[in-house]
């Protein structure tokens, strides 16, 4: 076949197919590396979403675990009083259900109609009496009236928990029966001023009165939990304060 | 034939344990030289089984062929005319060609050395 004579030639030969086989392997490489790199972007994202997708999982489990059941009794048992304290059960129990309605009296000429309707301020003087009263648990027209909860007026109706309420109103309230009606029929009380404008309003005693649970409140936006053991070092704090300015 | 097998794989391997890649910008201009590089190579081999193989033109044309391969492509891109699908299409060609002789000359030689045989065959029956 081919026979090349002279030795340098050879050498020649040897280095331009170097310098051949050089850049058929980079070019090689480089090529195979343009096609991998997206392909191996791809597989990473995907083993990274597959990673997330399973913490989460298991997070979620976690957390259903810590609801249900993972949990002592007795924590178990305080967390479900704290729930019952923060609204978020239905309670029942012995207590009263006074239903509350616009007057149905004629208006006298010159009279403001206004002062014949219920408004938001009549709903705050009853709960208010109810609370007084020792009430556990209050609902008005089965919307829970919480720590949090707000009876305000809106137009012709009244907003509670964010919900428009119309009359007539039903005030569910558990508590010692008798206590509350007689707090809210005191002479010159909340009933006898309602009387006095028509409106009209009926008490009735339960025994089983039956509170629905608010709504949840998923989270605090402002409001941060202050640790148990921090509780201390603020009273500290406000006493020295006090001190200092009674000192003054 | 041997040199240049070795050289191949000695460079192949150079290549592959070298650090670094070829940058996408200058992707077509390597493969351009490659092309060319590949032409010559091919065109030398032909031009050594025909007997007129010479280094100078073998040296000169490996590199400047290279050259103006890149600079044709590069001048394409700066007028933005596909310079390199020309380039690499001659030289494709080129190359294509170049083996087909390649090949035949091959043929021929076995040929000969065939009718050779038989003739040192027949002188000896006689």
């Amino acid at each position: 076949m081919v026979k090349i004579k002279k030795h340098y030639t050879k050498v020649l030969i040897f280095v331009v197919c170097i310098i051949l086989g050089f850049m058929i392997s980079m070019q090689l490489k480089s090529t195979l590396r343009s096609q991998t790199v997206s392909v191996q972007r791809a597989e990473e994202l995907s083993v990274r979403l597959q990673q997330v997708e399973n913490d989460r999982d298991n997070l979620a489990r976690e957390l259903e675990e810590y609801r249900t059941g993972r949990v002592s009794s007795t924590l178990k048992q305080e967390m479900d009083n704290l729930n019952a304290y923060a609204g978020r059960t239905a309670l029942q129990g012995k207590g009263i259900i006074l239903t509350i309605d616009d007057s149905q009296q004629t208006i006298k000429a010159g009279e403001n109609k206004n002062l014949y309707i219920i408004h938001d301020e009549d709903l705050l003087r009853v709960v208010n009496e109810l609370r007084a009263a020792g009430a556990e648990a209050i609902a008005i027209n089965d919307q829970r009236v919480t720590g949090t909860s707000e009876i305000r007026c809106v137009g012709p109706t009244v907003l509670v928990n964010e919900i428009r309420l119309a009359a007539p109103f039903v005030i569910k309230a558990i508590g010692n029966p008798q206590t509350l009606e007689s707090s809210l029929k005191l002479r010159g009380g909340v009933l006898d001023n309602f009387k006095f404008w028509g409106i009209k309003a009926e008490l009735a005693k339960s025994d089983t009165v039956k509170v629905p649970p608010a709504a949840l409140r998923q989270s605090f936006e402002y409001a941060k939990i202050v640790p148990w053991d921090a509780k201390k070092e603020t009273e500290g704090t406000t006493e020295t304060a006090g001190k200092g300015g009674a000192a003054k | 034939m041997i040199y240049a097998v070795l050289g191949l794989t000695i460079g192949a391997l150079l290549g592959f344990l070298a650090p670094g890649y070829i940058p996408k910008m200058y992707a077509s201009y390597f493969s351009v030289a490659l092309m060319s590089g590949l032409d010559t190579v091919f065109g030398g081999l032909r031009a050594a089984m025909e007997n007129k193989y010479d280094n100078t033109v073998f040296l000169s044309g490996f590199f400047i062929n290279m050259l103006v391969a890149v600079f044709f492509c590069y001048a394409g891109n700066l007028l933005n005319i596909d310079f390199y699908l020309i380039v690499i299409l001659v030289l494709g060609m080129r190359v294509f060609n170049n083996l087909a002789i390649i090949r035949r000359l091959y043929l021929d030689e076995k040929e000969k050395e065939a009718q050779e045989k038989e003739k040192g065959k027949g002188a000896k029956a006689d």
